[in-house]
């Protein structure tokens, strides 16, 4: 019964938003309020039912039921609860409603933060959301049902994948997926603005701080995947560059360059197609990136074909998205303007190359992560595009872009003396080039790389706190705490997300600097040693789980004969599916992880008791690159707590005219 | 310079950064792809010499061989029509097992074995990695071709 309802709240769900996405647009276009006043009812409305939809299936997944075949397929009735839960979007049907469910979200969120927006444009950008989610509220129902049954009922579930069972997995997909979808917002407020042909600073105004969360949600989710991926494929890498990782990391390249284009256009108001077309683009790769992950194209491009509904589905819909704003931007795009015009040397010209960098790196990506699939489709031949390509072409082109974030940021708008520039930096520049010529001498060898990595990262700190004591200064303020207050939220904001980049530059760059990667076959009573360090290997024992079946080893770590810890590996089979996964044991410390996993038991015989292979890895400053991430991820929540995205906004905009040589404008 | 000349400069510079940057990732893409071929290409001597490539099959059932004292193991790759012998040195993922499919990126030596630098096995229990699936296929359809009644064997 519950399922069924379920079934039945999708379909009501998918009438309200064809309502939703249909009559406020009319009425938007030839002027007809009560049409226009219906966006807002339709859109909770619509936001309510998928809700209630995800509950039902949410409760067929934690009381067992065994009947739904989506149950059936990703559960067991010895999965824990957390992981019962879990479950409703670890599968193809269920996280496309997960999806679904953050669009409704965001929408209930636009109609409570847009009482300050004119009726015409919150009608077209909840009218555009409510089109968005009858594509996807069609695909479930015609394609991809979550409710299906199953005839007879299964007596027991097939078990969720044991990769995803682990609290990284139950958080990873919501995040993601928050930031995915969350830049629909800002695509629907493009949108609205080609069609009503206004785009000011006011509209940008609005869509800076959507954007902003949307994209510190992402951050949080791609750094959590890449967490997860640490420790539990055993493999102690934290980014493979694998399609399924590119695939989110492509929006997140995009939205940034959105965020800073956002900025542009709402301080001086030039930018203001690149600004829409960001906007566009960012949205189209979180559906493509969505459907790469989640039709199974990725598997095979042939097992897409098995299933043609979905996949027909999938192209005609992206093609409509993609195709549809990119016709309508090309149509309308005229009427928005360019905006004003700003000097060679600029925070704006800066702005600029560091978006065009962003994007050229983002297409590096998407060519390495399309191309294969696209030979393959062809018959063409299998290939494949291995880390080397995108190491080689991406870290060349975020360098420049790491350099420019500690120039502009002191830079004036419109027009930048570059000797002033040199006046402000040049401190920050000596410190930041000799550290790095001599710190990696103290953290054992010198390397280019390293040092130039180095460099990277202090010069975004030196820089960083160089602007803002240039600003400080100039506020004259009598006392520091007074001159602190006097710069807004979206300031710090900005200054804490750059410091992020920095903090994840230097894990990046000591770990692949430094990082000691050892295989080794070990002895009960054995021992090795990895750099500092002294493993005694104390054996491996067997041992139950609330779903699986443990083997736990027992490593003994001590540097210059004192135990510094005892780690613990384990190696689980699960019992419904009989598949094995290792859970690495990690000593985290702020200098860097030991991180020990368990391979294989290497006697004749495969004697549990006896010799194993063991991974040993030293990951030195690795957590910096999580921690950097965060640091961005609340760079972003700090900024949109600033006060002026909340005012209302009533009074005409206009581009502010007389702060062209203001340098206290970085927000 | 006039303005105007500066700027047409600076939009040249501009133009000529891309176009630099395109051609670097251009030529990283070109010497980085990795191409595959399955036991039956490597045996009539298709695969590149002294390049890195990814053959895909099955493990043989009985083939896995450990050296004493060491991390290095020997198997054998199979397509159901050829074998490829396959040393590796490391720790095998968890889902590699004999009679299931693999992928291993490496190249062959002068004494024709493949020397593997990764082994893969990303997969989970229900599928074959989808080279390793399309290296038995169309081995398979090799073999049906030559007789009707070609044993099918091979594990999907």
């Amino acid at each position: 019964m519950i399922p069924e309802l379920g079934h039945f709240a999708l379909i009501l769900a998918l009438l309200v938003a064809l309502a939703q996405g249909t009559l406020p647009l009319i009425g938007a276009a030839v002027g007809t309020p009560r049409l226009m006043a219906i966006a807002r009812p339709a859109a909770r409305a619509q936001a309510l039912l998928v809700a209630f939809a995800f509950g039902c299936l949410a409760w067929s997944f934690i009381s067992n039921d065994f009947s739904v075949q989506n149950v059936a397929a990703n559960s067991n009735s010895e999965l824990p609860l957390q992981y019962r839960v879990a479950a409703t979007w670890g599968s193809h049907e269920g996280s496309l409603l997960l999806w679904t469910l953050m669009l409704g979200g965001w929408s209930f969120a636009v109609t409570l933060f847009s009482r300050n927006l004119p009726q015409q444009m919150v009608a077209r950008v909840l009218s555009v959301m409510g089109l968005i989610s009858v594509g996807f509220l069609l695909f479930l129902l015609l394609t991809s049902n979550p409710f299906d049954r199953l005839m007879p009922p299964a007596a027991e579930g097939r078990d969720l994948n044991p990769l995803l069972q682990d609290p990284g997995m139950v958080f990873h997909p919501p995040l993601l997926y928050m930031g995915y979808v969350g830049f629909s917002v800002a695509f629907s407020f493009a949108l609205a603005a080609l069609l009503g042909g206004r785009l000011d600073a006011t509209w940008a105004r609005w869509s800076r701080p959507w954007t902003t969360i949307a994209w510190s949600f992402l951050t949080i989710g791609i750094a959590l995947g890449s967490g997860w991926a640490y420790y539990t494929l055993g493999w102690g890498g934290w980014w493979f560059w694998d399609p399924v990782e590119n695939a989110s990391f492509m929006p997140w390249l995009v939205g940034t360059a959105l965020i800073h284009s956002l900025a542009v256009t709402e301080k001086r108001g030039a930018f203001k197609s690149w600004t829409v077309l960001l906007a566009i683009v960012a949205f189209s790769l979180s559906l493509l990136g969505t459907f790469l992950v989640r039709s199974g194209v990725l598997t095979s491009v042939h097992a897409f074909a098995t299933d043609p509904a979905r996949g027909v589905f999938i192209l005609v819909f992206l093609a409509i998205v993609v195709g549809g704003s990119l016709a309508l931007f090309a149509w309308r795009a005229s009427s928005v303007g360019l905006g004003g015009a700003f000097g060679v040397v600029s925070r704006e010209s800066m702005l600029l190359a560091n978006n065009i960098l962003l994007i050229v790196a983002m297409a590096s990506v998407l060519l390495g992560t399309l191309y294969p699939l696209f030979l393959d489709a062809l018959n063409l031949g299998k290939i494949s595009v291995g880390p080397p390509y995108f190491d080689a072409v991406f870290f060349p082109l975020m360098a420049p872009a790491a350099f420019l974030m500690g120039v502009g940021p002191v830079a004036r708008w419109n027009q930048a003396p570059l000797p002033e520039i040199w006046t402000r930096l040049r401190w920050a520049l000596g410190v930041a080039a000799v550290t790095a010529l001599i710190l990696p001498f103290v953290l054992g060898r010198w390397s280019p790389l390293i040092a130039f990595g180095l460099f990277l990262a202090l010069w975004i700190f030196t820089s960083t706190a160089a602007g803002l004591r240039a600003r400080l200064i100039n506020s004259r303020r009598g006392n520091l705490f007074a001159a602190l207050g006097a710069n807004s939220p979206s300031y710090y904001g900005m200054l804490l997300a750059h410091i992020g980049v920095g903090v994840f530059v230097v894990g990046v760059t000591l770990v692949k600097g430094y990082e000691v990667e050892r295989d080794v076959r070990l002895d009960v009573g054995g021992s090795a040693a990895v750099g500092d360090y002294e493993f005694k290997f104390l054996g491996v024992k067997p041992g139950p789980g609330p779903n699986y079946r443990a083997l736990t080893g027992t490593v003994e770590v001590r540097k210059d004969g004192q135990l510094v810890q005892t780690l613990q590996p384990e190696k689980r089979i699960y019992n419904a599916s009989g598949q094995a996964m290792t859970i690495a044991a990690i000593d985290t410390r702020v200098h860097g992880d030991i991180y020990v996993s368990l391979g294989e038991p290497v006697a004749a015989g495969e004697d549990v008791t006896g010799p194993w292979s063991v991974r040993i890895y030293l990951k030195p400053f690795i957590d910096w690159i999580w921690m950097g991430a965060f640091l961005m991820a609340l760079g972003g929540f700090i900024a949109v707590s600033d006060r002026r995205y909340r005012l209302a906004v009533t009074r005409k905009a206009t581009v502010p005219a007389g702060g062209a040589g203001m340098p206290a404008g970085a927000d | 310079m006039k303005p105007r000349a500066r700027r047409f400069a600076w939009i040249a510079a501009g133009l000529a950064a891309l176009g630099i940057a395109a051609a670097l990732v251009l030529n990283a893409f070109q010497s980085n792809l990795v191409f595959f071929f399955t036991p039956s290409q490597v045996a009539a001597k298709e695969a590149p010499q002294g390049r890195a490539f990814r053959i895909g099959g099955m493990v043989e059932t009985g083939s896995l061989v450990r050296e004493p004292n060491t991390l290095t193991v020997r198997f054998r790759v199979t397509d159901t029509a050829q074998t490829i012998p396959v040393t590796y040195t490391g720790l095998l993922p968890d889902l590699f097992k004999e009679g299931k499919g693999v992928v291993a990126q490496g190249s062959v030596g002068p004494d024709g074995v493949f020397h593997a630098t990764e082994v893969l096995a990303k997969h989970d229990e229900n599928y074959m990695p989808p080279e390793a699936k399309a290296a038995i296929d169309t081995a398979q359809k090799g073999m049906s071709m030559k007789s009707l009644q070609a044993p099918r064997t091979g594990a999907r």
